[in-house]
């Protein structure tokens, strides 16, 4: 396994067992400007670093949570139910 | 000893200077190709390939050396045949033994659903003047006896897509063969030169900044692939990537055993034998993005055994060494080439599992995009702003399996 991750529900688990949902994505208007509905569909922020996402516990209890991961380092900072991440921790010297 | 070393080193240091033609970001197969295009094809020679890091490290130096064209998609199969027509030849226009070895690619299929696709393929393959066609268990026993075509393996094989023309080149020496060449004409290779900035004015590219120094430059060229989106941030340029990584392995040298690129998608592995008589083996991305070039047991574990259902005679064969690499995967499994919204800012980017291959086209065809000025045909398809237009070149029957 590469990393262990904390289901909400059901306490940390090998990686293998998640479905990765990508990242936390802010969910388009109904505006009518295309471009703002192909830059949601398609365009990503792809962060090296800290970086909220969606998992799918799928050999669980297959229940969808959102965790906080540091992308280059693979460690997992936080896991909450959807909507519930604590805000990120402020950069250094930010 | 040091002294021999730098006698026969195919490239030169330089002191940076303070502004070039162009500057390539990316001292890869791809940013080493185009420059070597751009002084070649187009005259233009006050060039600077700057890596972060040495030479060939990133995915140039990683992958798994298949070199093949039988894509899903016109648009695809057209440009990657056009990218082995100059393997063919490049050993002789680099004047360096590349030991290129086109002994034959099979993908097989384990479902009627495979086998549509693979036909699908041999279909497409053989419109734009590709040679490739759907084989059967008995001429793929013939092709290949070392493969089990009985009924017994989980998944039995029902067909495979032959690609004679598919095969595997040295991949280090693709890079120094462009970049020893595109030095003798004068391009610049700056080693361990990490870009920290780019510069523009009113939507024009002026110039890099790097640990080196700044470099003025009307034209910046991104071949960074898997860090394709960090470079790009530095310039305000959006991308439709996501960065995972692809691991593969090495088995122990053993003596000549097969002679053919053997992919399944079903069973999610490929397999080719190296001059040196290593097994090289992959499989797919990590299913999470990320930047950990960290390998995983799991990946040995799962690869070792469906590689075994497929070749049961490599159940000695002991795992040498295993690695990783970043990929940037884009939506539709096809690169992102050419122009963007920033004026002189050029990228080369989305090479998911299959930039290798692309290596000589990419150069031929960003060489002359700058040179021209126009974008040369087999890449509009791949152009940036097609994810705003919607009009995607979906290469996933073809791509999603890593090879």
């Amino acid at each position: 396994m590469s990393f262990i991750l904390s289901c909400p529900n059901c306490g940390p688990r090998a990686v293998d067992e998640y479905a990765y949902g990508g990242e936390v994505t802010e969910r388009a208007r109904t505006s009518g400007d295309e471009r703002a509905l192909f830059h949601y569909l398609y365009f990503r922020t792809n962060t090296g670093g800290d970086q909220r996402e969606w998992w799918f516990h799928s050999s669980g209890c297959r229940e969808w949570f959102q965790a906080e991961r540091n992308t280059t380092r693979n460690e997992v900072l936080q896991v909450a139910r959807p909507g519930e991440l604590a805000p990120s921790r402020e950069p250094a010297g930010g | 000893m040091i002294g021999l070393l730098k006698k026969h080193r195919y490239f030169r240091d330089h002191d940076l200077k303070s502004s070039y033609d162009v500057v390539i970001i990316g001292a890869g197969a791809h940013g080493l190709a185009t420059a070597y295009y751009l002084a070649k094809r187009h005259g233009i020679k006050k060039i600077a390939v700057l890596d972060r890091s040495y030479m060939g490290a990133g995915a140039s130096g990683r992958n798994t050396t298949i070199i093949r064209s039988n894509y899903l998609t016109p648009e695809g199969a057209r440009f990657y045949e056009a990218s082995v027509k100059l393997y063919e030849s490049l050993s002789q226009d680099l004047n360096f033994n590349m030991l290129f070895s086109q002994h034959g690619h099979l993908t097989l299929a384990h479902s009627d659903r495979s086998v549509n696709t693979m036909m699908e393929r041999a279909e497409v393959n053989r419109l734009v003047g590709v040679d490739s066609r759907v084989v059967y268990p008995d001429e793929i026993k013939d092709l290949c006896p070392q493969l089990d075509i009985s009924d017994h393996p989980t998944f039995p094989i029902l067909a495979a897509l032959y690609h004679p023309p598919g095969g595997v080149i040295r991949h280090d020496a693709v890079v120094w063969g462009y970049g020893k060449e595109a030095d003798k004409m004068g391009v610049e290779i700056h080693q361990y030169t990490d870009v920290t900035g780019i510069n523009v004015e009113n939507g024009k590219v002026t110039g890099v900044d790097t640990n080196r120094g700044t470099i003025h430059c009307d034209t910046v060229i991104s071949c960074v692939a898997g860090w394709s989106t960090l470079v790009c941030d530095l310039v305000g340029v959006p991308l439709p990537l996501t960065t995972h990584i692809l691991q593969a392995c090495v088995t122990e040298p053993v003596k000549p055993l097969l002679d053919k690129i053997i992919v399944s998608g079903t069973l999610h592995i490929y397999i080719s034998q190296s001059d040196r008589g290593e097994f090289v083996m992959g499989s797919e991305i990590e299913p999470y993005s990320g930047y950990s070039n960290t390998s995983t047991f799991r990946f040995i574990e799962d690869l070792a055994m469906h590689m075994i259902e497929l070749l049961p005679m490599l159940g000695h064969a002991k795992i040498l060494r295993q690695w990783t690499g970043y990929c940037d995967v884009s939506p539709d499994y096809s690169p992102i080439m050419g122009l963007t919204e920033v004026e002189g800012f050029i990228i080369d980017a989305g090479w998911g599992t299959y930039g290798f291959k692309a290596s000589p086209i990419v150069g031929f065809t960003i060489a002359d995009l700058i040179g021209t000025g126009k974008t040369p045909e087999l890449i509009q398809p791949f152009r940036w702003a097609r994810f705003y237009e919607n009009d995607l070149v979906s290469e996933r029957g073809a791509a999603a399996v890593s090879h």
